[in-house]
Formats: C-alpha cells, structure tokens, sequence
C-alpha cells in the first residue's frame, strides 16, 4: 500500500513536470478544520509567532505590525477574516508571510492561521468553480476548489484577499 | 571653510551632476535612435537645459553657448516641430562627446578648447536654419553604411596626418570596423619607421552622407587613395540594440561618498574582525580565569558594533547646507545678471535628511530658485514704485514639522500673475473657456510640462522646464509641492518630504500597554496637571490651563482606543506639543526614555494611518508607533467637530 502511494506521488511530480504550466503548486495550511490552499509563488517564508503591535484604526482581523528584518508588515489574522472563532495566539502559532503585487512595490504581509499542512501539486483542469449558492464575498477570496484525493483544497485568490482586507484609508470612528 | 574651498565643492557637485546629465542624454538619445517618444526628448532636454545654468552660473561660459545651440535643437524636437531624424540624434550624441570633453577641460582647470565645438556649432546652425518641419529622412538614398578603402602613400606621417585621429574621427559618424592590411610591410631589418606601410579597409555602420565622410578624410585626399563604397540593407549588420540597461543607472543606488569615509569604515570594519577573532578564541576553550577577557572583548564588540552604525548612518545622512551652499553664489550672478537686487536669507541649514534625498532635491530647488528670481521678484524701480524696499529678499528654510522635513523657497517679489496664468492655460487648452477654477487649481497648471508664461525664453528660464521637473523629483522622493502667492506680496514654495529615511529623535511614550513615539522638536514640556488647572468647555472640550493660555487635551488613550492606566487626567501626564504653529497637551501615562530613531515606513507594506507619521523598532525587535503631532492634532480637531455635529 505505501509502495503504491509512494510511485503515485512520484509519477504526479513527473506529470508536473511535464505539464509545465498545467499544474499548480499550493502551500496549504489549517483554519477551522478546513484546508487552504495558496500559490506557492506568493509565500515568501513561515514564521513562528512574534510580538504584534496594534496600529488604531485598523478592523479587527487586522491584528497589527512587525518587524520583518527591519520592514513593517502587517499580520492580518485569517480566521477573524473568516468570521470563524477567534483564538488566542500564542508561540505555536504560524504565520505565512505573503507578497503581493502593491500600488509601488511588492506588498509583504502576514496571515495568522492554525497550522501549516502540506504542499499540494494541483492540475489546472481539475480546479473546480464554486458553487452559485455561495455569497459575493467567498467568491472574491476563493479563486476554486480542488479535490485531493477525497479531501477538499479551497484554494484562495491571496492578492484579492490580501488587497481587500487592507485596502481603504483608516478611517476613525467617530 | 573658506569661500574659495566651499566653491571648489559646489563645482564639484557641478561637475558630478554634469557628467550624470551628459549620460542620460547619452543614453535617452541611443533611445531615442530606436524610437522617439516625448518622455524621452524631455529627459534629454532637461539634462542639457541643466547643464546649460550650470555651467552658466560658474563661469564656463564656451560650454553654456554650445550647450544653448543644443538645447535649442532639442527644443523644438520637443514641441514637435522638429522631426527627430537620425542625424539630429547623431550630431546631438557628437554634441554630447564634445560637452563632455570641453567639461573635462574646466575640471581639469585647463584652456577649453573650442575647435570641434565650434564645428558642431556650425552644423547645428545648419540643421535649425533648415525647414523645421521637414520630413523624416532615415538614410540618404537607402545607403546603410560604408566600406572605405584607405590606402595612404607611405609618406604620410610626414604630411603631419595620424590615420588614428581619421578613424577616431568616423567612429563618431557611426560604429566603425577597422581591418589593418600588412602586405606592404617590409622585413623588419630595412624598415623605414618614418613610413606608413599599413593601409585599411574600414566599413562604418551608419547612414551617413558621402561628404561628411569626405570631410573626415580632407587632409589626407592628396596622398592617399580613397574609395567610398556604399552598403545597402543586407550587407550591413543590424544596428546595436539602445542599451537600455543603462537608462538613468546614476539614479538608482549610486553614492557619493567620499574616499575618507569610506576609509574610516574599513577601519572599523578591520577593528570589528579583530575583536571578533578575539571572542572566537573562545569558544575553543574556556577557562574561569577568561572571563575578564571575555567581557572586555564583548564591550569592544559593542563598541564597535555603535561606531560602525554611527558612520554608516553619517554617509547617508547631511545637513541640507550641502545643498543650500550652491545659492549664495547663483543668487548674486543671477540677480546681476538680471538687474536685481536680491538678498537670501537661508535658515535651518543644519536640517539633516538622507543622502538620496538632498541629491535629488538639490535641481529642484535651482528651478525654484531661478525662477523666483526670474518671474517672481521685480526690478528694483518697479518695487519702488509698488512702496517696497528697493532689495527684494529671497529666503529659503528648511525645518522638520512632525513626520516631515519642509524646505521653503519664500520671495517677497510680485507673486503669481493668476490672471495670466489662467490665460495661458486656456490658451494651451488645459482649461476649458469659462471654467472657474480656484487658486489651487490655477497654481496646478504651472507643473505642466513645457507650461510658461514668460513672453520670451531668456538663458534663465521660460521655456517651461521647471515645474514639472520640480514636482516630479518631489513626488517620486513621496513629498508634495504646495504653492501660496499674494499678488504684490510675494509666493511661497513649500516642499514636503516624508521622513521616512530620516533619523529623530524621539521621546517614547506610554498609554496603558502600547508604547509610541514622539518627535522631541515637536515637544514643548510635560506637565502633571493639577485639578484646577482643567476645566470642560461647553461639557465637551477638556482644556488645560499652560501658562497664559488653555490648550486643549487629546486623550491618547481615546483617539487609539487603549486601555489606560487611568482616565483621571489628574493622574496622567499632559505632554505639551506644538506643530503647524497649533498647540495641544496629549494625555499619557509615562514618559519613557528619550532616543535616536530610524523612522520606518508604515505605508510600503500597510497603509497610511491618521496620526501616525511611521513606526520605528526597538532594541528587541518589537514595534512601536511614531506620532505624526500636525497629523494628530488635526485629526483630533476633526474627530471633535465630528462629535459636535453628532451631538447636535
């Protein structure tokens, strides 16, 4: 059985590698229960908690800014994005740092999520739409879904995320 | 530092920015070879046109007239008048070499000599009296290049001919292959050196007309045989590709730093390997009776580490003086020049910022120093007549206000014609007829590109390059440009650069657990109030009573929504600050050290926050947040008025 498994995975990396372009490589991590899936490309490198600073103004998934080898990048916290449970942070806690295209340069931020999983290969043809019941906003996160090997990959479209949740000047409340 | 010393640096930096120029317009025109587009006619322009006031102001007089006569030519090129033909772009790029040379002469402190100058004059002189609007002619009847057979009698070193100087010559008409043949050469014992044996065959890549190669070779036609062979299409390889990669290079990353700096950090780079080799004896073997040693070597490392942050932060960061130093001398051959009296006034020369930015600040300001001269201050008989002083002053400030350094280029001459301004702007149809606009907009119009309304170009300005400049070079250092006149009164420039490169020093404050900075420039005192010296107005707005007046309190904890240790004004301490000539105490729990630091941009990665000019790092790598005060007390005063309305 994990002879099988073993020249299964072999032979979906030369597939990879022969498709070329045909397959996509998603870093996946855990938030409540579910996989996510992000491009590869976009994850600069996962760090361990650290300490956040506040910046006002900011909504509630916005948790703050640190020190990123001398940049101040900000950490939003994915599961108050989602609207799941909040859960307090603590020094198991992971961050994947993301770059996405900005307004001048490349953006680097932070997302706080449960746990890091694995890394997927996942073939273009076989990314699924999202169902038409969905709401407006799962739509502008979710980029499709993939099934890998019976579980669910939700695959997000991080710059959309990303641009969504830090986009607009910090308006005070009045 | 003596006069003659500060004049030998400010031509320095003359020289430096020139030959930066003479590359840009070497490069823009290799472009431009390929493909003109406008962006690129302007950058070459604006880098002869400052070149051309450059070598002006000090003196260099050949280069300023020969520099104008190409200016001129690339003027028109930029209006549209002019087809940008290939032997315009040819004979600029010639101009560009002969700049470049007569400039090297006026470093060198030598005669400048004017003999292909003066040529090229001619040339130049040519091409602008022909119709402007003559069409693109890309080669002389189709011909791509030339394969010349030159064989000289060998007699001709005695003519005083060096072939060198002929082929040095025609690889400025284009590139040039030169392919030497020896058969004539004889054996070495019966050599004559005083003969030429050596005859060539060269063949020159460029659609160049037949004169001009007949030219090239006019001293020697007489003893030599010369034939001229024109090459068609195929048989002459593409042309180089433009070398993009060296657009605008000098802009990005390049430094100047002089050799003794330099000097002094490998110094301490050497002391930091020494002591580090020191501790690294350690970690072979340690005995107890090291541990004495061990200190010392981790206080020198500390040492070290300090000195060499310190002079690494000295390379980038200089008083705005190294700029400010260069007007003295241009605002008094200016105003001579221009028949007026001008005293300058300079103010807050020993505003640090960053290297980079007093660089790219430093040609911006010129323009907005000639042109306050220029446009803004009256001739003496006309400030007479207006009841000013016959002297007009011109002043420039430089100062830092909360999360900004603000340099302030202040007359006191005529001020904008608004009028005019808005006529010109309708008449170049920027402004649709019967559209009022304010002054704000109307002042806009003047960063247009090629916008002027000078009636004629004179040397100093008025052919509209400026403004544009000025505020494209503040925009891209992420500051903006912000105009104020009074007709009659005089105008204002104020140029606002972040800090974001710069150095404060700040006093750290706390609020319940969040810790923030604050300027100390910005810092009157801090108070501990007593309960007599608050009051509510109107059951709103809490002020306390500093001094002879009250000043309102922006509780910190209220604006950022923190915890505090307590709400009790009373039991906190009111920090008195002052920024945009407004004062306001600020409501904190503890004051905490005073000390350097390296204000970090919020923005790249994030946003912009109102209040906050940045963040800065602590010695633990945590963040904390730096107070913008103008920012902060404007963003307060908003936030009140806000209330008032919801409240009524």
């Amino acid at each position: 059985m994990s002879t099988e498994a073993g020249t299964g995975t072999a032979t979906a990396t030369v597939n990879a590698a022969a498709e070329g372009r045909q397959t996509e490589r998603y870093l996946s991590f855990m938030l409540g229960g579910e996989e996510y899936g992000v491009d590869i490309l976009r994850v600069q490198e996962i760090k361990v908690w650290d300490t956040v600073t506040r910046v006002p103004y900011s909504p509630p998934y916005v948790l703050g800014v640190i020190n990123l080898r001398g940049s101040i990048v900000p950490v939003i916290d994915l599961r108050i994005r989602f609207g799941l449970e909040r859960v307090t942070q603590d020094a198991t806690t992971v961050i994947i740092v993301v770059q996405v295209p900005g307004d001048r340069a490349e953006r680097t931020v932070g997302m706080v999520v449960d746990a890091v999983a694995d890394v997927h290969d996942v073939a273009r043809q076989s990314i699924l739409p999202l169902p038409d019941a969905l709401g407006p906003i799962e739509k502008v996160f979710v980029r499709g879904l993939a099934d890998q090997g019976g579980k669910l990959l939700i695959l997000l479209d991080i710059e959309s995320l990303i641009v969504s949740s830090l986009a607009g000047e910090s308006k005070a409340v009045a | 530092m003596s006069l003659d010393l500060e004049m030998e640096e400010i031509v320095k930096i003359f020289f430096a920015e020139s030959f930066e120029g003479l590359d840009a317009m070497e490069s823009g025109l290799l472009t431009l070879d390929a493909h003109a587009d406008r962006q690129t006619i302007d950058t070459i322009f604006r880098a002869a046109h400052s070149i051309k006031g450059g070598a002006g102001t000090f003196g260099f007089l050949e280069i300023a007239q020969f520099a104008h006569s190409v200016e001129t030519l690339l003027d028109e090129m930029r209006k549209g008048v002019r087809c940008v033909t290939h032997d315009a772009v040819q004979l600029l790029l010639q101009s560009v070499d002969v700049i470049r040379e007569m400039t090297q002469f006026a470093q060198a402190k030598q005669p400048i000599l004017t003999a292909r100058a003066d040529a090229l004059s001619r040339e130049l002189a040519r091409i602008l009296a022909q119709q402007a609007d003559r069409p693109s002619v890309p080669a002389p009847n189709g011909v791509e290049g030339w394969r010349i057979q030159f064989k000289p009698e060998p007699t001709l070193f005695k003519t005083r001919n060096d072939p060198i100087r002929i082929f040095s010559e025609l690889s400025r008409l284009g590139p040039l292959e030169v392919t030497p043949h020896v058969d004539r050469m004889p054996p070495l014992g019966t050599m004559d050196p005083t003969l030429c044996y050596l005859y060539w065959t060269l063949l020159i890549k460029a659609p160049v007309e037949r004169t001009r190669l007949v030219e090239v070779f006019d001293w020697v036609e007489t003893v030599s045989t010369i034939v001229y062979e024109p090459l068609f299409g195929a048989d002459t390889a593409p042309p180089p590709a433009a070398p993009t990669a060296l657009k605008a290079g000098t802009d990005f990353g390049s430094l100047r730093v002089s050799t003794d700096k330099v000097d002094a950090l490998i110094n301490l780079v050497g002391e930091l390997v020494i002591t580090q080799s020191m501790l690294g004896r350690f970690a072979e073997k340690f005995a107890a009776q090291d541990l004495e040693s061990l200190r010392r070597g981790l206080i020198q490392l500390e040492r070290n580490t300090r000195e060499l942050q310190e002079s690494v932060m000295q390379i980038r960061m200089l008083p705005i003086g190294f700029s400010f130093n260069r007007f003295p001398r241009l605002v008094h051959d200016l105003s001579r020049q221009l028949g007026k009296k001008v005293e300058l006034k300079l103010t807050g020369e020993n505003t640090e910022l960053d290297k980079t930015v007093l660089e790219k600040i430093g040609d911006p300001l010129v323009h907005l120093v000639r042109n306050a001269l220029d446009h803004g201050m009256e001739p003496p008989e006309q400030r007479v007549a207006a009841g000013k002083s016959e002297t007009g002053t011109l002043e420039l400030n430089a100062f830092h206000e909360g999360g900004s350094i603000i340099i302030e280029v202040k007359d006191d001459g005529a001020g904008f014609n608004k009028a005019r301004i808005l006529e010109k702007g309708r008449e170049r149809g920027l402004v649709p007829e019967n559209d009022a606009l304010t002054d704000e907009q109307i002042y806009n119009l003047i960063f247009v590109a090629g916008f002027s309304t000078a009636a004629e170009v004179s040397d100093v300005s008025g052919r509209g390059v400026g403004m544009d400049v000025v505020r494209r070079n503040v925009n891209d250092l992420g500051g903006h440009v912000q105009i104020s006149s009074a007709e009659g009164i005089g105008s204002t420039i104020r140029i606002r650069l972040p800090l974001t490169l710069a150095i404060i020093e700040g006093q750290l404050l706390r609020v319940g657990k969040e810790i923030y900075v604050a300027s100390l420039v910005s810092i009157i005192e801090t108070v501990q109030p007593t309960r007599a010296q608050l009051s509510v107005v109107a059951g709103r707005s809490e002020v306390f009573k500093h001094r002879d007046g009250y000043l309102p309190i922006i509780r910190l904890h209220d604006l950022f929504d923190i915890e505090p240790d307590s709400r009790d004004i009373a039991a906190g301490l009111l920090v008195v600050v002052e920024a945009g000539g407004r004062r306001a105490s600020i409501l904190v729990d503890e004051l905490l050290a005073q000390q350097q630091v390296v204000i970090k941009s919020l923005e790249t990665h994030f946003k912009q926050v109102p209040g906050l000019a940045g963040a800065m790092i602590h010695g633990d790598g945590t963040v904390a947040l730096i107070l913008d005060v103008p920012g902060l007390i404007n963003h307060f005063l908003e936030r009140q008025a806000a209330r008032i309305e919801l409240a009524a």
